[in-house]
């Protein structure tokens, strides 16, 4: 009955390959984005002068404001929005829910109330001291939503959302309440809870780059079950997928992911929800596109946030954290929208 | 199909031993032993509530037993990897999720999930199974358009087909005429007698409608409250008296006119209603 000698028609390649031209456009629009992040600021720098200072070993003081600052700071960018665009992707997957994001899995609210009782209690002073309260109040909050929505070995999308959203308002009113008993605290913690790439030196960013790496790649390997999963965990069950399995793995990727962003650059909201959108409006719902899709439109938007930021109020400049949050607004009412039609 | 001819001492024997199915405290199935001969088609009917989809799932590995096997050939699936169960038994749910904007092809290439690996690239087997799948439902001209745009019965072909790509010796259809008229109720059920005698395959559903289970069903599975009222080939097993005592209608059962199979005709209304108000 299978016909086995007959081959794959002509001019259907396999859909990735299609798509290869899109993904150099995103490519190349994302050096853009990156070059721009490195020549824009209170101080512009000439693009001759970049270059310079990228292989030439200028000393300028343009060079230097290069090298110095600039180059840590997009570098960062490229690693914190590449982890919260993959992240959001693979939370979306494994909950079926269109809205959701490490935010939503209390993510953020997590590091953000280790953070500032970190501060509090021990005296912290410098981002690079938060680092690891970041990442573990990131991890404990997302483990601990994980815990909240466990059913019978396995976990509900729904009390997943629900979880991670009560779990959010808890964290972030305690927040709250230690920043407003403590001056010292509120002064400290204020602009990291903002969330920024700016003022961060690349020793922030080399010790999550692991967890990141381990985090990319098991969100690319359940990318075909992620696809089944699509089907409802029945169907997904009967083709095979260790739904279970894969949703604890998938689980583990987002913490890696999105804790080590928040812990490089401070809770960082809506590119996590942002991004996967993105890339469906031009790739679809497969997840095996989706996912290296999202590895380009994730610091795509980050980036662009964050040199917006620096040219909008110039020579002062806005942190990114604020930029995507009043750019994602909107986007979340539309997204709403269009979910519940 | 290719994977039927290298083993031929596969029956696809479906079969429980005392099988216990909960959710959560209530106990749906219990101890149930039960044996759905291979290369057949067999239809579980039953009451409302009466565990059929539950017996479904639990037959399915949707729902561990609580006690008691479920064996394929003799081996217990519970205990067989996830992939290799699914190159061997494929299932459509009774509502399955359909994804956002997703193609037929794309929805039916997902059936070959359990045949592929992680980089494994696709392969002229698994299009040609696609094709297959799309030609034998009827969906070819349909493969480009969005699943969740199609009527009912479109869809619920469209499912099917993305079963067939499974290309499993065994199928298992959850009320697969659900929420479609009758000519598409008709199709299916056509399409499923197909499968059986023209490829061999071992098809179980669950159907409400008894005339079409008796129609299309080598086999017949009538459950009440979770334990077999009857088993057997519906010319032998289904009568008035059955059907009395498991759906509580009084009924004449006759010769379908067309096929000789049985025919459930309940009885006129105003003596079923008599007989109510005297018993």
């Amino acid at each position: 009955m299978l016909k086995t000698q007959r081959t794959a028609v002509a001019g259907q390649l396999p859909s990735p390959v299609r798509r290869i031209p899109l993904f150099l456009l995103g490519a190349v629009a994302l050096t853009a984005c990156a070059a721009a992040s490195l020549a824009l600021g209170s101080r512009p720098v000439p693009l001759g002068t970049v270059l310079d200072a990228l292989f030439h070993h200028a000393h300028s003081r343009d060079a230097v404001v290069v090298t110095g600052l600039r180059v840590p700071r997009t570098l960062i960018g490229l690693a914190v929005g590449a982890a919260l665009g993959v992240a959001g992707a693979v939370a979306q997957g494994v909950t079926r829910n269109p809205l959701a994001s490490p935010t939503t899995l209390g993510i953020n609210a997590g590091a953000g109330f280790a953070v500032v009782t970190a501060i509090y209690a021990l005296h912290l002073t410098h981002p690079s001291q938060y680092l690891w309260f970041a990442f573990a109040g990131a991890a404990a909050a997302a483990l601990f939503a994980q815990t909240l929505a466990r059913r019978a070995g396995d976990l509900d999308p729904v009390r997943l959302a629900l979880g991670g959203t009560v779990l959010t308002a808890v964290l972030v009113s305690w927040t709250s309440a230690v920043m407003l008993a403590s001056n010292r605290t509120l002064d400290e913690a204020r602009f990291w809870l903002a969330g920024s790439l700016s003022g961060r030196t690349l020793d922030v960013l080399y010790p999550v780059l692991p967890l990141i790496a381990v985090g990319l790649v098991i969100a690319l390997a359940i990318t075909p079950a992620l696809n089944a999963l699509a089907l409802g965990d029945e169907t997904a069950q009967a083709l095979g997928v260790p739904v279970a399995r894969i949703r604890v793995a998938g689980g583990l990727s987002v913490v890696l992911l999105a804790g080590s962003a928040v812990a490089v650059a401070g809770p960082v909201a809506f590119i996590g929800l942002a991004a996967p959108h993105l890339v469906r409006l031009v790739f679809g719902n497969d997840h095996r596109l989706l996912v290296p899709g999202c590895l380009i439109a994730g610091p795509l938007l980050l980036l662009g946030a964050d040199v917006l930021g620096r040219v909008m109020i110039a020579p002062s400049e806005l942190e990114v954290g604020i930029v995507t949050a009043f750019l994602g607004a909107p986007l979340l009412a539309v997204l709403a929208r269009k979910v519940a039609r | 199909m290719t994977a039927r001819a290298d083993r031929p001492n596969r029956t696809n024997q479906l079969s429980t031993h005392g099988l216990d199915l909960r959710y959560g405290d209530r106990l749906v199935i219990g101890g149930l032993d039960l044996v759905l001969p291979g290369g057949a088609v067999t239809a579980i009917v039953g009451p409302n509530a009466c565990g059929k989809s539950t017996l479904l799932r639990g037959l399915s590995r949707l729902l561990s037993p609580a006690a008691g096997t479920v064996a394929l050939d003799g081996a217990d699936i519970h205990r067989m990897p996830a992939r290799s169960l699914a190159r061997r038994m494929g299932l459509l749910p009774q509502q399955p999720v359909t994804p956002e904007a997703i193609t037929v092809e794309a929805l039916v290439r997902l059936g070959r999930y359990p045949h592929q690996r992680l980089l494994s690239p696709w392969s002229a087997t698994d299009q040609a199974a696609v094709d297959e799948a799309l030609e034998r439902t009827g969906t070819t001209e349909l493969r480009d358009q969005h699943v969740d745009q199609l009527s009912g019965g479109q869809r619920q072909r469209a499912w099917i087909a993305l079963a067939l790509a499974q290309d499993t010796e065994l199928l298992l259809l959850d009320e697969p005429t659900t929420f479609l008229d009758l000519r598409h109720q008709l199709d299916v059920l056509d399409l499923v007698s197909d499968l059986h005698t023209e490829s061999g395959r071992t098809v179980v559903m669950v159907l409400h409608d008894l005339g079409q289970a008796a129609r299309y069903a080598d086999h017949l599975v009538v459950l009440q409250e979770g334990r077999p009222a009857a088993a057997g080939p519906p010319s032998e097993v289904l009568d008035a008296a059955l059907v009395k005592a498991v759906f509580d209608v009084d009924c004449q059962v006759i010769p379908d006119p067309e096929t000789g199979t049985p025919l459930v005709v309940p009885r006129g209304r105003a003596r079923r209603h008599a007989t109510a108000v005297a018993g």
